[in-house]
């Protein structure tokens, strides 16, 4: 009885990971594969990535896209970063009761959906686009600016300060420390893996994000890897081998990312909920 | 200056730059879109028409159909993945348990895709002649390929797979957490008093995980209502809108048709009070004050 529980949960389990794992393992095995091969329902790898690869970087601007990705990916993870965890410890270790108004009315911006804000930001940046070029419709700048602060990095932030041993904050003080320097040498190296955490999640959903940047790039020098894949797969004669090795190169980073630092990560999603 | 006050003026320019770019990129664009959503005309060129948008909105079969798909994707979806997720924590969470590293690992995996590229690898797999048809004729479970694309209600279900195989090990992370975090003499309590591991889910784990169900609930609610790369991605709404979402519809509204930027944010302003409602729905069925 004992027994033939253990093995269907192995069972189960087994199923579920099979499952989790299988689109996975289809989509890099079909990378190495011709079109028809894919379509035919091949599930060995064959010998065609590097021909697929190539007529990629024929197709399509692939170096651009991926340049484009990084740049905002990074920019946005570093800037995000910075400004949340500054606000995260300032709500944390300057307490005080109009500032923790402020802090609900913030949470509060996690429940205002995207859809309902895209219309107006769309106006907002096609309405500075002649003013401010660098900022308007098309630019990096606009993709970035909406992202680079979320209420649920500051929140993650602060919940993490809460565990910052505040002894320290009171020998920079006596040292003599300003505010600034006690956040800047203290504060930020003792939570490196609260900004790992936090540098992974941002990262990740800045590369994947794909609705404003639809909206909001419109030119093909612009586009970013999940807008280059989105335009790749809704074609009508679809080369499927070549789609595939793009949406490979798309998910590496993201994949990587996560094998590397999963300890982090995983760190950082249950710091979030306690 | 006193030291107090300084230091809650220090405290506020630590928190000034954020607060300053939430307001300009969250509560203003807010403010915007329920001004807008009383205008009505084409682009920029918009003038106040009162109630017309919303008088549009109760008369619009195809916000209906947003409304009704979205809906189906939440009441189905929602509860198959947060059951599935607490079951396979639960499992995961077996202290003999071996290759639990790789299980984890495994079930979470998803989660790095990016929506746009699993949501075309899905639609590749899902395809008229795509693997998915190919295998379940080949075990002959079916003698005629399944239109799950094609076909209004087998779209449904791809999306509603689709959404679950994404999302279940991220919901399935918080679980695990928190339930690392019960001390385990508990359960050598009850089973001391000869409760059931049955008895043990429904009466230890489920009332103790409830804050945590709360939240991936509400979560996953308002990510529901907010559904758009899968559904561009896989079925672009179609066959016939039966796959189209209420974010796809304000998003066709404001840049495929007549950018319509009016209606749109009336249209907007219908996720904003389901969320809302949902949410608050959701805090009184949990009847936790402190969750």
């Amino acid at each position: 009885m004992h027994k033939s529980k253990r093995f269907f949960t192995y069972l189960f389990l087994s199923i579920i990971s099979f499952v989790s794992i299988f689109p996975f393992l289809w989509m890099v095995i079909s990378s190495t594969n011709k079109s028809v091969d894919v379509t035919g329902g091949r599930l060995l790898p064959g010998t065609h990535m590097m021909e697929n690869f190539r007529k990629l970087l024929d197709t399509t601007d692939l170096q651009l896209s991926l340049v484009n990705s990084a740049k905002i990916s990074i920019t946005t993870t570093v800037l995000a970063l910075l400004i949340a965890s500054l606000a995260g410890y300032g709500f944390e270790v300057f307490k005080s009761r109009s500032k923790d108004i402020v802090f609900n009315i913030l949470l509060l911006s996690m429940m205002i959906p995207f859809a309902a804000m895209m219309v107006p930001l769309y106006r907002m940046f096609a309405n500075v686009s002649d003013t401010l070029p660098w900022m308007g419709i098309d630019t990096m700048t606009s993709v970035i600016l909406p992202t680079v602060t979320t209420a649920f990095l500051i929140f993650f932030f602060r919940q993490s300060t809460k565990m910052f041993p505040k002894e320290l904050l009171e020998a920079g003080r006596i040292d003599g420390l300003s505010e600034l320097s006690i956040y800047l040498r203290i504060f930020i190296p003792t939570m490196k893996t609260t900004y790992a955490a936090a540098a992974i999640i941002t990262f990740m959903s800045s590369w994947n994000n794909y609705l404003w940047p639809l909206i909001v790039l419109q030119s093909p020098e612009t586009k970013t890897m999940p807008l280059l894949i989105s335009i790749l797969g809704s074609g009508y004669a679809p080369d499927f081998g070549m789609i595939l090795i793009a949406i490979v190169i798309g998910t590496l980073p993201t994949a990587l990312v996560f094998f590397l630092m999963q300890k982090q990560f995983v760190a950082g999603m249950t710091g979030s909920v306690k | 200056m006193s030291i107090r006050r300084k230091s809650v003026l220090t405290g506020w320019s630590f928190v000034l730059l954020s607060v300053v770019l939430i307001f300009i990129f969250y509560f203003y664009p807010m403010i915007q879109a329920l001004i807008m959503s009383f205008q009505t005309g084409t682009g920029s060129n918009l003038e106040f028409t009162g109630l017309d948008n919303y008088k549009r909105l109760f008369s619009d079969a195809m916000f209906f159909t947003a409304v009704k798909n979205t809906f189906i994707y939440l009441l189905v979806q929602v509860p198959i993945m947060i059951v599935l997720a607490l079951f396979i924590s639960v499992l995961l969470n077996d202290k003999k348990l071996k290759f639990k590293g790789f299980f984890r690992t495994a079930i979470f995996l998803p989660c790095v895709t990016s929506l746009v590229a699993y949501a075309i690898v899905f639609k590749y797999l899902f395809a008229g002649n795509g693997l998915v048809n190919t295998f379940l004729l080949n075990l002959h479970l079916i003698d005629t390929p399944i239109g799950w694309i094609t076909d209004p209600f087998w779209a449904k279900i791809t999306i509603v797979i689709a959404i679950t195989w994404r999302w279940t090990g991220y919901n399935m992370i918080f679980y695990l957490s928190a339930l690392q975090n019960i001390d385990n003499s508990i359960y050598e309590a009850a089973k001391i008093d000869g409760a059931s591991a049955v008895r043990q889910f429904f009466g230890i784990t489920i009332p103790l995980l409830k804050p945590i169900i709360l939240f991936t609930s509400i979560t996953s609610t308002i990510g529901t209502l907010q559904l758009f790369d899968e559904v561009m991605n896989i079925t672009k709404g179609g066959p016939g809108n039966s796959t189209l979402t209420i974010s796809q519809y304000i998003y066709n509204l404001s840049f495929k048709y007549s950018a319509d930027f009016g209606y749109a944010a009336t249209v907007s302003y219908s996720i904003v009070i389901m969320i809302i409602l949902l949410s608050f729905l959701q805090f009184k069925v949990a009847g936790d004050k402190n969750a």
